[in-house]
This record gives C-alpha cells, sequence and structure tokens, in this order.
C-alpha cells in the first residue's frame, strides 16, 4: 500500500443474467453491440490496442485493453481526460464472467484513482463554477 | 436508450438530478456562489446585489434551502442565509455515481441480450 492508496476508490456491480457466458462475451466485445448498452466506440479484442468509448454528451473515454480471456475476463483502462485534474478521472474497468445453473453472473469492478478529489470538493472557487456551467448544459440537454 | 440525463461518466440519482437542476438556474447559482465566497448574508444583502427582487431571491433562496445548498438562521426580523457545501457531496461522489451508471448500463445490457440472435 502506499501513500496514494487511499485515494482509490473501487465500485463493483454485479448482476446474474439468464445467458450462457458465450452470449455475454459477445456483447461486450463485439463493437456494435457495445455501443448498443455502453457507448459508441472502436473496440477490439486485441491486448494492447487503445479505443475510445464517447458518450452521448460528447465526452471521450480513452481506453486500452490490459487483459483478456474469452468468455471469462476482460479488462480494460477508463481514462477521462480533463484541463482541471480534478475531474479528470483514471480508471481500469475488470468484467469477470462466471457461469450459474441458471445463466452467468457479470461483475463489474471498476478501480478509480482520483488524487485531486478533495481539492474538488473543498476548493469551491477554482474550476467550480466551469463545472457547473457542464452540468447546466448536460441539464438542459436531458430533456 | 441511453436518453438519461447523463454527465461525464455516469447516470444521476434523483438526489444528483435535483441539484443539477437547482443550480442549473443562473440567478440560484449565483446567489450560492456569493454564499460560498462571503459567507453569511441576509436576503437584503443578497438582493442589493442580485439583478432581481427580493421576493424572487427569497423564492430562490427556498428552492435551494429545499436541495440543502443553503441553511438560513432567523435573527430578529432578518433571515441570514449560509452555504452548506456539503451538500454538493453527490456531486462529488464518484462512487456512488458510477455505481449507479453500470447498475443502468447493465439494464441495457440484458435489454440487448434478450434481443440478440443465439
Amino acid at each position: 500500500m502506499t501513500d496514494t492508496a487511499a485515494e482509490t476508490r473501487t465500485v463493483v456491480v454485479e448482476r446474474e443474467f439468464p445467458f450462457p457466458p458465450e452470449r455475454l462475451w459477445r456483447a461486450l466485445t463485439q463493437p456494435h453491440l457495445i455501443e448498443e448498452w455502453l457507448m459508441k466506440n472502436d473496440f477490439a479484442p486485441r491486448v494492447g490496442h487503445r479505443f475510445s468509448l464517447r458518450g452521448d454528451w460528447g465526452g471521450t473515454l480513452d481506453c486500452e485493453v490490459l487483459a483478456i480471456e474469452p468468455g471469462r475476463r476482460l479488462v480494460y483502462t477508463w481514462d477521462f481526460a480533463h484541463d482541471d485534474p480534478a475531474f479528470g478521472l483514471k480508471s481500469v474497468v475488470t468484467f469477470t464472467l462466471a457461469p450459474t445453473g441458471a445463466g452467468t453472473r457479470l461483475r463489474m469492478e471498476q478501480a478509480g484513482f482520483r488524487p485531486d478529489q478533495k481539492q474538488a470538493f473543498g476548493g469551491a472557487r477554482a474550476g467550480w463554477t466551469e463545472f457547473l456551467d457542464r452540468l447546466a448544459q448536460v441539464v438542459a440537454r436531458a430533456d | 436508450m441511453k436518453k438519461h440525463s447523463q454527465m461525464v461518466m455516469g447516470l444521476m440519482t434523483d438526489a444528483q438530478d435535483r441539484l443539477f437542476r437547482t443550480l442549473a438556474d443562473p440567478t440560484r447559482r449565483a446567489l450560492f456562489e456569493r454564499l460560498c465566497r462571503e459567507g453569511e448574508l441576509t436576503v437584503g444583502a443578497l438582493t442589493a446585489r442580485a439583478g432581481v427582487s427580493q421576493p424572487a431571491v427569497s423564492k430562490h433562496l427556498g428552492v435551494l434551502k429545499q436541495a440543502g445548498l443553503v441553511r438560513d438562521r432567523p435573527e430578529g426580523r432578518q433571515t441570514h442565509y449560509r452555504a452548506h457545501v456539503g451538500a454538493l457531496a453527490p456531486l462529488v461522489d464518484w462512487t456512488g455515481r458510477m455505481a449507479g451508471f453500470w447498475e443502468a448500463r447493465f439494464d441495457d445490457l440484458e435489454d440487448l441480450l434478450h434481443r440478440m440472435d443465439q
């Protein structure tokens, strides 16, 4: 553990789907299917492949495939660059598939690194107005 | 399918959505920012530079108060307001935001799995 480990946040979401792992694997690794449930992308199932996930809101995530075990495990980076590091993000997403009697359990674990999160919270002035302006735009587009 | 209110990396919860909507109004945002900057102020002091009438300022402060963004303190005939920056926590709570995001994505994934060919 390093000093920075305390700043790492991990999110875990799990769900069991009534389908075999093969079908989930396709949804996780074929670009036109990834687009249907996640975001537009240029994913390719190859370690080291760099790709983008492009959100409806205009933001782009920078990703790189770190590990692939067909039908079992997929790992890629999930980074968001921002001029103000307090609003940027560096994280790693790991999908793990485990067959169950009725289907497949999918586990998504995202480990993020936010070194400036405290600054974003406490420093109510720098970057704050810009952040809220962005929120206002998001809200305006939401309806 | 992904027409929800999305921000940088995820879907918003109701609480976040409320905060965003509250702060999306420029007049309200200006009032809140001033309270962040200058500390506790009365309605009168806020009105003096708000560019809108006192009833309008009071109404905006009511909305901010409902969202938990300001707190009031009556003193005699005056009410003092101050910012409650802690109410912004849902906006910077990365973990909560991302969990909500993935739950929603999993909903869409489930829909897709049902539609996919064998």
